[in-house]
């Protein structure tokens, strides 16, 4: 029997939006991480691994409070966009990236340090503007390190379980995603289900990580030729 | 003559840099002194990498002050690292275009690819480029840019010998054509003998002389502030002996030299190590060395077991002096044996090793 796939496609579709925001708001924060010389660079690095080491229930918790409807953010976003966040497919991107965040930002990080000062001194020496440097040079220096961080973040976010159950609940085609799927068919004992969306998570997760492997093996044979 | 003002007092970690300098801007200025001086770090205060209290101005634009500080991107002044610093997603050909695009000179690529004798790298990836041939390739990047001064922070001090003896006259090249005028940071005394116009020493944040090469390096003036004791002597060809050798003319003589090719009017240096002289009271005779130059003592230090001896080759030594000052260091017992005091005539045999500019 084939299970119902919406919450695989949900999944794959907030995997993807996540990703994308991100990779666009971890680049400035890595950035900063990588180049500062200020105190306060511990306390953001701490801040930023946070998800990291805390239960995914714990940070569920806190975004409930966060993002419901009386606190100042739900209530700016339920004024705004007239829905809730909490129990809402927005809800789920505004937890997942957090929670993913990490996963985004210590990769870039580490490319971005790895990049370094000497390049960004000697494309200014060409003439090239801050900007124009970091977009010119920085950057497809520090390609392999946005693959892994896409990868890892878009892999990450598929898995999460606790967070989104916290904030999201379980409802068909908003919030309901495979982790959640799974969950379910596993407490009605419908294990052939479970097994489906089971095995379709493991292959993936697999795959995607060899394929990154692959990549970054290939990369970095390349440029040591 | 564009002049680069320069008056820093700051503090970089524990390190001091206090200086006030107007430097003029023709040639190769070198900057020199050792390790941990502060070469680099004036060095990148004048790229606008770092910003040191102070004010630099460049001709009439000033670069920082109090009020301002012009960001490196827009000083129109080339760095050339002491590691290259080729961007490594580029080829070389890639490299070269960035530098040029930016300041509207793509169609100079030829021009100075040819004249580094990059022509066969172009296609390659920098991270197959020997350290010679991606030096090549940063000076031809800083060129490319469009700059109306270039820095080189110890650009061969990462090569090895026959690499540095093959960019050096590139670089010599360049800075022969006066267009652009480059400050050289290096602790190679070899190096700015060679290159220079005019040298600033640094030591410990500090400037502790000023001059031409000859000046600041030839034991007697500067040096002996320094700590800096080698004798460089300034000749120009004049001709060559029947068997190859160059004749170079100096106000204390001649020195016959077999590593020079250039034609006659070729200027030219010497470097001679004080520990090299020999002196002897009489003309010696059955000796392979090449240049023997009669000299006259001008002064004795002695200094534990040596003595330096101040000569004058050539000319006389009662002022006004007319000859070329030399500095020999001998033990203190040699002094002994010679009887050597000021006044006394005898020969100097030197070693030279000749850092043409051919």
């Amino acid at each position: 029997m084939i299970p119902d796939l919406s919450p695989l496609l949900l999944t794959l579709k907030l995997a993807a939006v996540v990703t994308a925001i991100l990779l666009i708001l971890g680049t400035p924060l890595a950035w900063w991480l990588a180049r500062t010389r200020s105190r306060l660079r511990p306390v953001i690095e701490a801040l930023t691994a946070l998800p990291l080491v805390l239960p995914p229930t714990v940070l569920g918790f806190y975004l409930l409070l966060l993002l419901n409807p009386t606190a100042p953010l739900g209530q700016f976003w339920l004024s705004v966009t007239g829905q809730t966040l909490t129990f809402s497919f927005a809800g789920l991107v505004v937890a997942s990236v957090l929670y993913s965040l990490p996963f985004t930002v210590q990769p870039l990080q580490a490319a971005f340090t790895t990049v370094g000062r000497g390049p960004m001194e000697a494309a200014a020496s060409c003439g090239a503007s801050p900007l124009n440097a970091f977009l010119t040079v920085a950057l497809p220096l520090a390609s392999r390190g946005y693959l892994t961080a896409a990868v890892l973040t878009f892999a990450h976010t598929i898995g999460e379980f606790g967070v989104v159950l916290m904030v999201g609940g379980n409802i068909p085609g908003q919030t309901k995603l495979i982790s959640i799927a799974i969950y379910e068919h596993v407490e009605r004992i419908d294990y052939a289900a479970a097994h489906v969306l089971s095995g379709i998570l493991l292959a993936f997760s697999f795959l995607v990580l060899t394929g990154l492997y692959i990549v970054n093996r290939t990369r970095a044979d390349g440029a040591r030729a | 003559m564009t002049v680069l003002a320069l008056d820093l007092a700051g503090e970089r970690g524990a390190f001091r840099l206090t200086l006030s300098e107007r430097l003029p801007l023709t040639g190769v200025t070198a900057i020199f002194g050792p390790s941990g001086a502060g070469k680099s770090t004036l060095l990148r205060a004048i790229a606008g990498f770092d910003r040191l209290p102070g004010r630099i101005a460049f001709g009439d634009d000033v670069w920082q002050d109090d009020a301002r500080f012009v960001p490196p991107h827009r000083r129109r002044v080339a760095t050339v690292f002491q590691d290259a610093r080729l961007f490594a997603h580029l080829t070389v050909a890639g490299n070269l275009g960035y530098a040029a695009r930016r300041s509207g000179s793509t169609n100079q690529i030829a021009r100075v690819s040819d004249q580094l004798a990059l022509a066969p790298l172009m296609a390659r990836r920098t991270q197959d480029l020997s350290g010679g041939e991606a030096q090549r390739v940063a000076l031809a990047r800083a060129l490319l840019s469009g700059p109306r001064l270039i820095l080189m922070d110890e650009p061969l001090s990462a090569l090895d010998a026959a690499r540095r003896a093959e960019i050096l006259p590139m670089i010599e090249a360049l800075a022969a054509t006066g267009d652009i005028p480059v400050i050289y940071v290096s602790h190679s005394l070899p190096e700015v003998a060679r290159l220079a116009d005019r040298v600033l020493l640094i030591d410990a944040g500090r400037i502790t002389g000023r001059g031409s090469v000859e000046q600041v390096f030839t034991a007697g003036g500067l040096a002996e502030a320094t700590g800096i004791a080698e004798n460089v002597i300034a000749a120009t060809v004049t001709g060559r002996t029947d068997d190859g050798l160059a004749i170079a003319s100096f106000a204390g003589g001649t020195l016959l030299s077999a590593d020079l090719t250039g034609p006659p009017g070729t200027r030219v240096r010497f470097l001679v190590r004080p520990r090299d002289v020999i002196l002897s009271r009489h003309r010696p005779e059955g000796l392979s060395a090449l240049n023997i130059l009669p000299a006259t003592v001008t002064s004795v230090t002695t200094r534990g077991a040596s003595a330096d001896i101040g000569l004058m080759l050539g000319g006389s030594a009662a002022p006004p002096a007319t000859g070329t000052p030399l500095t020999a260091s001998i033990t203190q017992r040699s002094c002994r044996a010679l009887a050597l005091a000021p006044g006394t005539a005898c020969h100097a045999i030197l070693k030279t090793v000749a850092l043409g500019r051919d």
